[in-house]
């Protein structure tokens, strides 16, 4: 039998940890030139410059708000004010590549901001982290504070009106035309993902869980690069132990790495590329004639959107893993589940272990003190969180209806398994029955499913309508 | 170093080292007279898992129109209905070439010239059924016509129609395609089996270097052919091959004063500025294949606007086209006097109402006209 060679095994003085602060290092400067280079062109002047600096700020801004060391008064130490340094001296040096002519629009696709414009932003983010440290820091409640702040912004870049007038405010700022505004105008990469970690750390922090975390450590767990555009969405104090374990570059997780991101690329850019030439859209939803082809259409729905993120995730994995990092799994064959419960404990997993944590299990037991039913409780808690999720993926009445869709079908399979468990047991000495109905299961989860992403994929209701009654020859 | 790091190594290598020889091979056998890129584009889902195309395919917008433009005239031929249907006894085939006008831009299938012919359920006086192929495509050159040609006279055509308008006669521009330029070796036989005036050593025939020849080089049609394979679906689906918008920019009927055709000016329109050479080869085509051949010389918008007197319309000014109409009529007098070759000069059987956005594009009355026509011809033509 061989042996793997673990690296936090391997002994060799000083050069091992010397290769895990490297690392460290190497990732943090990366993941924020990342949140740069990975941020598409808008039509709205630097807004691929002060978009991701945002980010950057909004990162520094919550370290602050949740740091032990600012809430306690103390002086910022040396380590902190290097990592502060190093974060205004890369995005200084990105908004001065617009003076070096055969550089600029290697970071920022479009020319970025006079270094004055950018060192005023820096200047106050500092004074904005300073004051949060001051203000939020010494008192936990108050982190609710930041949440709700964060939760305006993500609904001002989910709603389309709201994030109309935002981008006309923007193009206000950059003496464009506001009247030309429109939604499409606010591409900020990654945001609904950094909010996420940001709310984790704020809610953590409240609860007393939060560990200490230095600037850079962070800072790279919020915007890290290989999870910054698809997720998945890590827990702070998981991130923080694979960050601070010794590392060597290994074999082992190296090999594994790069077949996780063979597989990811293969998924994403063979595979679902392929499909999503023939996956429902808007334009062939109205043409489709027929309900077997229709049928296909979603089919295609289903599997594109599968190996689309789950492309993703598997090169976000396999990245990280090179580096030592253990990203969560973010799915697990979740088309062959047989109920819908089993569907959402491996579809998408780390977006709903993190809806688990922060808003279905305080909101249970919140309800459990009052004197509500059972049913009533998993109810208001299955249909509310599926509700949230699905408009976190744009406030649309389509993502409602699927939202909705997955609460109510959460809620039924939960009521129904709950009936069944004393009363329709399959008793051991009968397998194939239990197969039979196992498949069943499958095959009637799946379709739930698939017919779900009919709302997902498409824009309007009426339009969604249309499709299922095709689906179905009305 | 431990036994996974080797390992890792050489499975890296060994993947390099597979994929170096992978794309060497294919270099290698993808030479452009047995090109594997070509021999792949035989393999088709159409005609079995989706039916085959009304037309080849052709499109600007793949998300709408569900088709897209390629080079590979095997992929092409064998996405399109013709290849999937064997050619029944009582059947007369009809095959249509020519350009955008027979492809029938902003028409519905059953607009076009062969949907309208094959509406019409016409028989020949022995009682055969017409069954017209539409094998038009959106670029003006004879020689893309010739090529087209050069494929489909393999599928049994019991006559050829061949819609030409002057705008695919100019003997300089024969080559200057993207489908004629990446058919290259396809062209370079056809110049030296019917000694056209195109030189085959032109500058405009690529020729593929070795990278271009591997797989990465030739990634761009490899990821055609599997698209065109995939739109299928969405073709069986809809049954939409082209985007056809609500509204368009209409033809120009008001018109520049400019006397001017493709640099000549009147009234020197000579006849070996012209690709009649081509005509002839495509005619000579047909002939062995044992099919009569029809030329028409398809329906051009004549404007009743501003500088009409000058000018038919964008494309011709009055001179050259009627010049080109007299070349025409004396060059194929003597072809039709064999039997074999028939003319049908049509071009001014559309009323100026009937053109949508180009002075050749019908509108589907205007196609019906036509059809009409040429219905006619094909009835005398089977007798």
């Amino acid at each position: 039998m061989i042996t793997t060679e673990r690296p936090s095994t391997v002994t060799v003085g000083r050069f091992t940890i010397a290769q895990s602060q490297m690392r460290n290092a190497a990732l943090f400067v990366l993941s924020v030139l990342a949140v740069y280079v990975l941020q598409p062109a808008m039509p709205i002047r630097q807004m691929d410059f002060w978009l991701p600096t945002a980010s950057l700020a909004l990162a520094v801004i919550v370290w602050a708000a949740t740091s032990p060391a600012l809430a306690a008064g103390r002086r910022l130490d040396r380590a902190v004010l290097a990592d502060a340094a190093i974060i205004g001296g890369i995005v200084l040096g990105v908004a001065a590549l617009r003076f070096v002519e055969p550089l600029n629009g290697l970071i920022t696709r479009t020319p970025p901001p006079s270094l004055l414009s950018a060192a005023i932003a820096l200047t106050i983010v500092a004074l904005l982290a300073v004051g949060a440290g001051r203000l939020i820091g010494p008192r936990p409640a108050w982190t609710m504070l930041p949440v709700v702040a964060l939760i305006v912004l993500l609904v001002v870049l989910k709603y389309e009106p709201l994030t109309q007038a935002f981008a006309a405010a923007l193009r206000a700022t950059q003496g464009q035309a506001a009247a030309q505004a429109s939604a499409f105008d606010v591409r900020w990469l990654g945001f609904s993902y950094i909010f996420f970690r940001l709310v984790s750390a704020l809610r953590e922090r409240a609860a007393g869980r939060l560990p200490a975390m230095s600037l850079h450590e962070f800072v790279t767990y919020v915007v890290f690069a290989p999870a910054l555009i698809a997720g998945p969405i890590d827990r702070p104090d998981r991130f923080l132990k694979d960050l601070r374990a010794p590392f060597t570059f290994n074999g082992p997780d190296t090999g594994e790495g790069l077949r996780r991101i063979a597989t990811g690329t293969f998924k994403k850019f063979v595979v679902a590329d392929v499909i999503a030439l023939v996956a429902l859209n808007e334009v062939n939803a109205a043409q489709v004639q027929g309900a077997g082809w229709a049928w296909l259409l979603v089919y295609a729905y289903a599997l594109r959107i599968y190996f689309d993120f789950g492309g993703y995730t598997d090169i976000a994995v396999g990245v990280a893993r090179i580096f030592g990092v253990r990203l969560p799994e973010n799915f697990n064959r979740p088309y062959l589940k047989p109920n819908l419960t089993q569907f959402w404990n491996s579809w998408h997993m780390s977006l709903a272990q993190w809806f688990r944590a922060y808003y279905f299990n305080p909101l249970t037991r919140a309800l459990r003190t009052r004197a509500w039913t059972m049913s009533a409780i998993i109810f208001v808690g299955q249909v509310t969180t599926m509700l949230l999720i699905g408009l976190w993926h744009g406030i649309t009445w389509n993502f409602a209806i699927w939202g909705l869709w997955h609460g109510l079908g959460l809620f039924v399979h939960n009521r129904w398994a709950d009936f069944a468990k004393t009363r329709l047991t399959i008793p051991p000495e009968r397998p194939r029955l239990q197969q039979a109905v196992s498949a069943g299961g499958v095959l009637i989860t799946f379709h739930f499913v698939t017919l779900g992403w009919v709302w997902f994929a498409l824009p309007d209701v009426a339009l969604s309508l249309e499709v299922l009654g095709k689906l179905f020859g009305l | 170093m431990t036994f996974q790091r080797c390992s890792v190594l050489r499975i890296v290598v060994k993947a390099l080292s597979l994929f170096v020889a992978l794309n060497i091979t294919f270099a290698l056998v993808n030479v452009p007279a047995n090109s594997g890129v070509a021999a792949l584009g035989r393999i088709s889902l159409y005609n079995v898992l989706w039916p085959g195309r009304a037309r080849l395919p052709y499109g600007d917008d793949p998300a709408r129109a569900y088709n897209l433009s390629l080079f590979d005239l095997n992929a092409m031929f064998a996405s399109h209905e013709l290849a999937g249907v064997p050619k029944r006894a009582d059947e007369f085939r009809v095959l249509l070439i020519g350009d955008s006008a027979t492809w029938g831009w902003l028409l519905h299938n059953e607009d076009t010239l062969a949907g309208q012919l094959n509406a019409m359920r016409l028989k020949t006086a022995d009682g055969r059924i017409v069954r017209a192929y539409n094998l038009g495509y959106p670029i003006m050159s004879l020689t893309k016509d010739l090529l087209v040609l050069s494929r489909a006279v393999a599928y049994q055509p019991d006559l050829v129609v061949w819609l030409v308008t002057l705008e695919s006669f100019p003997a300089d521009k024969q080559l200057v395609h993207p489908i004629v330029q990446h058919n290259a070796e396809a062209v370079r036989a056809l110049i030296a089996e019917h000694h056209l005036r195109s030189r085959p050593d032109d500058p405009a025939l690529l020729a593929p270097t070795f990278l271009q020849r591997t797989l990465v080089g030739q990634r761009r049609a490899l990821a055609d052919w599997l698209r065109l394979q995939t739109y299928g679906a969405l073709w069986a689906a809809t049954r939409i091959d082209q985007h056809i918008p609500e509204t368009y920019e209409p033809a120009q009927r008001d018109l520049d004063a400019d006397r001017s055709f493709k640099g000549l000016l009147p009234p020197t329109l000579p006849k070996d500025a012209l690709a009649f050479d081509v005509l002839d080869a495509g005619i000579r085509m047909a002939a062995d294949a044992g099919a009569p051949m029809l030329i028409v010389n398809e329906p051009i918008l004549i404007s009743r606007g501003k500088n009409s007197d000058v000018r038919y319309n964008f494309f011709y000014p009055r001179w050259a086209y009627n010049r080109y109409r007299e070349l025409m009529g004396k060059h194929l007098h003597p072809a039709t006097v064999l039997g074999d070759v028939y003319y049908f000069d049509a071009w001014n059987l559309v009323p100026q109402e009937e053109f949508t956005n180009s002075a050749v594009h019908l509108t589907p009355k205007g196609s019906r006209i036509l059809a009409d026509e040429l219905a006619t011809c094909i009835r005398l033509i089977g007798r």
